[in-house]
């Protein structure tokens, strides 16, 4: 609650809400390429001869999810240059 | 032995990147009380400018000025050197930079709002010159490339060609061949090649701290936009039967849920397009955000007190290293991110069951 106020009172324009929206953005992209890791991980030990196909679909995949943080990272920038 | 010596010097031009731009923080310089803005030095690198600012020398801003193009409704063409605007200090011919936005001013100094809205600004801003310098970077390469494949044929590659050729195939095989299929990738490839070496080859200028990159390209939004922009088109275009049936009536759904789906296919076909630009427009810019802030901490350390800003210094610049390592596969990624699902998008099109 306290969180909150302090969020909110910081900048009359809601700066701070926007800081917080950037923050969750980031969470959200960790959770994602986490799983991605994860899953890729796996893979990788049970099948060691299809690592480098892995590797490569692996990453393609982080950079599909990140551009799905990024516009929460966009909506930030938007509130703090036009409100 | 020269092995050694040979990675040796790559890794020092690698560390060469993590020095700090010379941002010049004019605390002690001019002697007002001038409080390191780090918003502002960021931005200032973000956006695109009128003039092309290399450093500030005590003070004194040290930038190369550009052509400033305008089309005054009403009152002609006018074009003159930035150097006029004395870095947005003085007006020139009734107009003056507000922000780095050319505006109309009347005969107090004050702003026009109507006479603002009549000026089409076609300048020549730092960003167009970069488009033009990577344009003919790419031209230059490429058709040389060509005219020397044409000139030896079937024989070895040589020079760029065994740098390009390895990209050029890769680009060929995995990206056209596998998501548009054997029968019609020729068509798409040149479309398909152009894009990804113009997006690879402005990321990785945008890294380059020094004057004739660090401009930003692919992180001004219009640049994006306008690829998109053309990926929607030639989807358009070349969509078949099949597509279309797909988009507006899938096959094999049942009415109610047709009602639902149709509107989000349509939706999507807008969509697509609009999440490559954006896809593309935020990785570049955050990368640069991230690094200027990275440089931004020792700046607000060292106002602090200066051996602090030194001892920031050096984590700052180590952080700076491998956010750069890290952007430099960012540059290559988005640029094969965009041509692949573009590749996909032409795919789904001129898929035939």
């Amino acid at each position: 609650m306290e969180l909150l106020t302090v969020l909110l009172a910081t900048d009359v324009t809601g700066y701070g809400i926007a800081a917080l929206a950037a923050g969750v953005a980031a969470l959200g992209a960790g959770v994602g390429i986490g799983q991605i890791g994860n899953g890729a991980m796996q893979a990788m030990a049970r099948q060691p001869e299809a690592i480098n196909d892995l590797r490569a679909n692996m990453i393609l995949m982080a950079a599909l999810v990140e551009g799905a943080a990024f516009f929460a990272m966009v909506i930030g920038l938007l509130v703090i240059f036009t409100i | 032995m020269l092995h050694r010596l040979v990675v040796s010097f790559f890794l020092f031009i690698a560390t060469l990147y993590s020095f700090p731009a010379l941002a010049g923080s004019p605390i002690e310089e001019t002697g007002e009380e001038k409080k390191f803005q780090p918003g502002d030095m960021i931005m200032h690198h973000i956006l695109d400018a009128h003039d092309w600012h290399i450093l500030d020398w005590k003070g004194h801003a040290v930038s190369i000025p550009l052509p400033i193009i305008l089309f005054h409704e009403g009152a002609g063409l006018k074009v003159f050197m930035s150097s006029k605007f004395n870095h947005g200090h003085s007006a020139y011919m009734g107009y003056k930079l507000d922000h780095g936005n050319i505006v109309a001013i009347n005969d107090d100094g004050s702003k026009n709002e109507l006479e603002t809205k009549k000026i089409w600004d076609f300048s020549i801003t730092k960003n167009v010159f970069s488009l033009f310098l990577s344009i003919s970077i790419l031209l230059i390469v490429f058709i040389g490339i060509s005219n020397k494949y044409k000139k030896y044929k079937n024989q070895a590659p040589s020079g760029a060609q065994s740098l390009l050729e390895p990209i050029v195939i890769f680009v060929r095989d995995d990206i056209a061949k596998s998501a548009i299929g054997e029968k019609d990738y020729q068509k798409y490839l040149p479309f398909l090649l152009t894009v990804f070496f113009f997006i690879f080859l402005n990321n990785l200028l945008g890294l380059v701290p020094f004057f004739p990159g660090g401009a930003n390209l692919t992180g001004n939004i219009a640049v994006p936009m306008v690829m998109a922009a053309m990926v929607f088109i030639i989807t358009t275009l070349s969509g078949k039967k099949y597509y279309w049936q797909h988009i507006f009536a899938m096959p094999g759904v049942p009415k109610p849920v047709l009602l639902i789906l149709t509107p989000i296919e349509i939706f999507g076909v807008f969509l697509k397009p609009l999440v490559l630009m954006i896809r593309l427009f935020a990785n570049i810019t955050a990368g640069h955000i991230i690094i200027l802030s990275f440089f931004s901490m020792i700046f607000i350390f060292g106002e602090m007190h200066p051996l602090a800003g030194y001892g920031v210094s050096v984590f700052s610049g180590l952080f700076v290293l491998f956010m750069m390592v890290l952007e430099l596969l960012v540059a290559f990624l988005q640029a094969y991110v965009f041509t692949l699902l573009a590749a996909m998008y032409f795919g789904m099109a001129v898929e035939e069951h």
